[in-house]
C-alpha cells in the first residue's frame, strides 16, 4: 500500500464541560513521522483516537488519502494501532496474534470457524497466503523465532515487536502509535527508537507517533506538533522548534537540560536590557515592558563581561559538562551551562556571556519576538 | 489446605518441627474437627444399618451402597438430577453471560438491572417458591391463563411428571441467574479497553467477531469458576423440590432422597451412604470441570 497523507481540519472533542481540543488542523504528508507531543491531559493521545477512530469528534473532519473516514469503522480505515499496553491478545500465540488483523480481513466469519470453516472454499489458499505473510512480518521485527509462544512468555521489548509486527503485517495506510516505548527500559528505549526510525525508513509508511518525551520526538520525527491545552502551539520540523520555539511553552518543553530563561526589559526604543545590561538586541518597539530571555545551555559561555554567576555545581556527562550557576541579583534563578568537558571551568564566581543571534525573546504574552541585532554580544 | 501445605514442606522445616507444629495446630485441629472427622464418621455411619436413636448397630459393609443401586427412589432421583443439572448449567451460565453483557453495555441504567436481576439471590427460595406456585397454578396462574389465551389447554407445570424436573430446572436458573451475572460482569470490567480497540483496529468490525476475538477467551477463567458453582447448585437442589412438590409425581432429587432416609425415615446408615455417593458425584465433577477447562482459560 502507498503511504497515505492524512487531514485533520477544525478537529473539536469535549467531554463533558471540558473541552480537550480546541481546534485542530493538521496535515500530515504522506510518509511523514509526525510526533504528537506534550504533557499528560493536552488532548494528543485524544487526537490520535479521533484519527483512530475509538473516538468521535464533535466537530471537524477527518481525511485518509483525500477521502473523508470521519464517521467510518476504525475496521475500515485502515490504519493500524501500537498502544502502550501493547495489546496483544493473551490466549494467542504470536502467529496468531500477528495473523489476526489479515484473518479478519480477508477470511469470512464462517471461513474463521474453527471445524466449519474448513467446508469454505478458498481457505486453505488464504490461509497459506497468511501465513507467509505473517513470517515475512516476524523476520522484519526479527520475532521468527518466538512465533509459538504466548505474550505472556516474552519480555517487555519482545511484546513490543509482536505489537509492531501486528501493525505492520497487513500494510496500513498509516501507523498510529501511543506511547508505545513508554514500557520499556530506558537502554531498550533508545534501542527501540533507532529501530522504530529505521522501520521508517524502510517503509516509507506514514507514522503518527504520540509521546510525552520530547526527546523521542526530537529523534525520531520528520515533524513535531506540539499540544497544549487542545491546541498545536507549533508544527515544524525538530531543528525549527529547537532553533525558533514559537512561545515559552515551546521553548521550555524541548531540550535538555531545559532552556534557561531570564527576566529581561524591552525599553520604548525596542533596545534589550537584562537588568540594566546592554544586550544588544533590538524588539519591536510596540512590545516594550517586561519580555523574557531565553538561552540554550550551549549558548551560554564563560567570558570576560556580563552577567556575574555563582558556580554551584558542575555534573560530568562524558563529552559535555553542565554546569549550574546562580546569576547575582536572582537568588531564586538558576542557569545551566553546557560546554565541552576540555574547557576549562573556575570555581567561585564568573561572568556569562551569550551571542544576542542565539537569544530566544518572547514578550509578556509568552510569543516569540522577532528581533534585530545592534552589534555583537555586549552582555 | 495451609495446613496441609505447612506440614509436608520437607528438610529445612524439620529442624524447626516443633515450634511450626505448634503454628499449624489452630488450622489443623479446626480442619479435623470441622471437616475431616465429620466426614470420618458419615463413612463410617454409611458401612452399618445404624437408625437415628437405636441402641445396637451392625456393619454392614457395602450392603448400604449396594441397595443404592437397586433402590428405585435413589435412581429416579439421580436421573432427576441429572436433568436437572443439564438444564440448569448451560442456561445458568449462558443466559447470565448474555444478561450480563447486555448490562454491561448500559451506563446509566446499569444500576437498577444489577439490583433487578441479583433480587432472586437474596430472596429466600422457600418464600419465593410460594409465588411460583401461584404463577404456574393449572386454574389460578398466569402462566397458565396466557396458554389458555392461546387456545391450548392448561397445564399443571408441578404435577405433571414430564414437566416437573423441566419446570423446577427453569426455578433453578431464575434464581442461579442474578449472581452469575454479577460475576461476569465483574469479569467484563476486568477486560482490558486497549485489547476491544486493537481488536476493532484489527478489522473486528462486527460484535460477534470482537466477542470471540476478546471478550470470551478474556473470560475463561470466569467462565470456568461460573460454570462449577453452577453445577455444584444444580446438584444440590433441593428447597423447590421440598416446598413445591414433596417429591411427589416421581419427583425426587438427590439431596431430597438423601433427606427423606435420613430424617422422615430416621435411616441414618443408608442416608450416609448416600450422601457419601452424592459427595464424590459433585468431587469427580467439579475437579474433572477444573482440570480440563483449567489449561484452557489462563494464559
Amino acid at each position: 500500500m502507498t503511504p497515505q497523507s492524512l487531514d485533520l481540519s477544525g478537529i473539536g472533542k469535549s467531554f463533558g464541560a471540558t473541552d480537550v481540543l480546541g481546534h485542530i488542523d493538521l496535515a500530515i504528508r504522506p510518509g511523514e513521522f509526525l510526533s504528537l507531543v506534550g504533557m499528560s491531559g493536552c488532548g494528543k493521545s485524544t487526537l490520535l483516537r479521533i484519527i483512530a477512530g475509538l473516538e468521535t469528534p464533535d466537530r471537524g473532519t477527518v481525511q485518509i488519502g483525500g477521502r473523508d473516514v470521519t464517521t467510518l469503522d476504525p475496521a475500515d480505515r485502515n490504519l493500524a494501532m501500537v498502544f502502550q499496553s501493547y495489546a496483544l491478545y493473551p490466549h494467542m500465540t504470536v502467529r496468531q496474534n500477528i495473523a489476526t488483523p489479515l484473518r479478519m480481513r480477508r477470511m469470512s466469519i464462517w471461513g474463521r470457524l474453527p471445524l466449519l470453516g474448513a467446508l469454505v472454499p478458498g481457505r486453505a489458499a488464504a490461509l497459506r497466503d497468511i501465513a507467509a505473510e505473517v513470517q515475512r512480518a516476524a523476520e522484519t521485527l526479527q520475532i521468527a523465532h518466538l512465533l509459538d509462544r504466548r505474550p505472556a512468555e516474552l519480555s517487555g521489548g519482545q511484546r513490543q515487536r509482536v505489537a509492531l509486527a501486528r501493525a505492520l503485517v497487513r500494510q496500513p495506510a498509516a501507523f498510529l502509535m501511543d506511547e508505545p516505548l513508554s514500557n520499556l527500559d530506558a537502554k531498550l528505549r533508545a534501542h527501540m527508537r533507532e529501530e522504530l526510525a529505521a522501520l521508517h525508513r524502510r517503509l516509507g509508511a506514514t507514522f503518527i507517533y504520540v509521546t510525552h518525551d520530547q526527546v523521542e520526538a526530537m529523534t525520531m520525527s520528520d515533524r513535531i506538533a506540539l499540544m497544549e491545552a487542545g491546541r498545536i502551539l507549533q508544527l515544524g520540523t525538530p531543528a525549527e522548534l529547537y532553533e525558533r520555539p514559537a512561545s515559552l511553552t515551546v521553548a521550555r518543553f524541548i531540550g535538555t537540560p531545559t532552556i534557561n530563561l531570564l527576566p529581561a526589559e524591552i525599553d520604548a526604543t525596542g533596545r534589550v536590557t537584562l537588568q540594566g545590561l546592554e544586550t544588544g538586541i533590538i524588539a519591536p518597539a510596540q512590545a516594550a515592558g517586561a519580555a523574557t530571555l531565553g538561552l540554550r545551555p550551549e549558548d551560554l559561555r564563560i567570558a570576560r563581561t556580563g552577567i556575574r554567576a555563582q558556580i554551584e555545581r558542575a555534573e560530568h556527562h562524558g563529552a559535555d559538562r553542565y554546569v549550574t550557576l546562580r546569576p547575582e541579583g536572582h537568588p531564586d534563578l538558576r542557569l545551566t551551562l553546557r560546554q565541552p568537558i576540555s574547557d576549562e571551568i573556575g570555581t567561585g564566581s564568573v561572568t556569562l556571556s551569550f551571542s544576542g543571534a542565539r537569544a530566544h525573546l518572547f514578550g509578556a504574552d509568552g510569543a516569540r519576538l522577532d528581533c534585530r541585532f545592534a552589534e555583537r554580544v555586549s552582555a | 489446605m495451609s495446613a496441609a501445605l505447612a506440614t509436608a514442606r520437607p528438610a529445612r522445616a524439620r529442624r524447626r518441627f516443633g515450634p511450626g507444629l505448634l503454628f499449624v495446630a489452630p488450622a489443623v485441629l479446626l480442619l479435623l474437627a470441622i471437616y475431616i472427622l465429620p466426614l470420618l464418621t458419615l463413612a463410617g455411619f454409611s458401612l452399618t444399618d445404624y437408625r437415628l436413636g437405636a441402641i445396637s448397630t451392625r456393619f454392614t459393609g457395602l450392603a448400604n451402597f449396594e441397595r443404592a443401586f437397586g433402590d428405585p427412589v435413589f435412581l429416579r432421583a439421580l436421573k432427576n438430577t441429572v436433568i436437572y443439572a443439564l438444564i440448569v448449567i448451560p442456561l445458568g451460565v449462558g443466559l447470565a453471560l448474555g444478561i450480563a453483557l447486555l448490562v454491561h453495555g448500559r451506563t446509566r441504567s446499569r444500576g437498577f438491572w444489577e439490583i433487578a436481576y441479583f433480587l432472586p439471590v437474596t430472596a429466600t427460595l422457600v418464600a419465593m417458591a410460594t409465588v411460583w406456585q401461584f404463577v404456574l397454578h393449572p386454574s389460578l396462574g398466569p402462566v397458565n391463563a396466557a396458554i389458555r389465551w392461546f387456545g391450548a389447554e392448561p397445564m399443571s407445570f408441578l404435577a405433571n411428571p414430564v414437566l416437573i424436573i423441566p419446570t423446577l430446572a427453569m426455578i433453578g436458573v431464575w434464581q442461579v441467574l442474578g449472581f452469575n451475572m454479577v460475576l461476569f460482569l465483574a469479569g467484563l470490567t476486568g477486560i482490558p479497553r486497549d485489547l476491544h480497540e486493537a481488536a476493532r483496529l484489527d478489522g473486528a468490525k462486527n460484535p460477534i467477531d470482537r466477542f470471540l476475538t476478546v471478550t470470551w477467551p478474556m473470560l475463561g477463567p470466569t467462565t470456568m469458576f461460573v460454570a462449577v458453582t453452577t453445577s455444584i447448585s444444580a446438584f444440590k437442589v433441593f428447597e423447590t423440590v421440598a416446598v413445591l412438590t414433596k417429591g411427589r409425581s416421581g419427583s425426587e432429587v438427590l439431596l431430597y432422597a438423601i433427606y427423606l432416609e435420613g430424617f422422615e425415615y430416621a435411616e441414618t446408615g443408608y442416608a450416609a451412604a448416600l450422601t457419601l455417593l452424592f459427595l464424590c458425584i459433585v468431587l469427580l465433577l467439579s475437579i474433572g470441570q477444573t482440570l480440563h477447562l483449567d489449561k484452557k482459560v489462563h494464559y
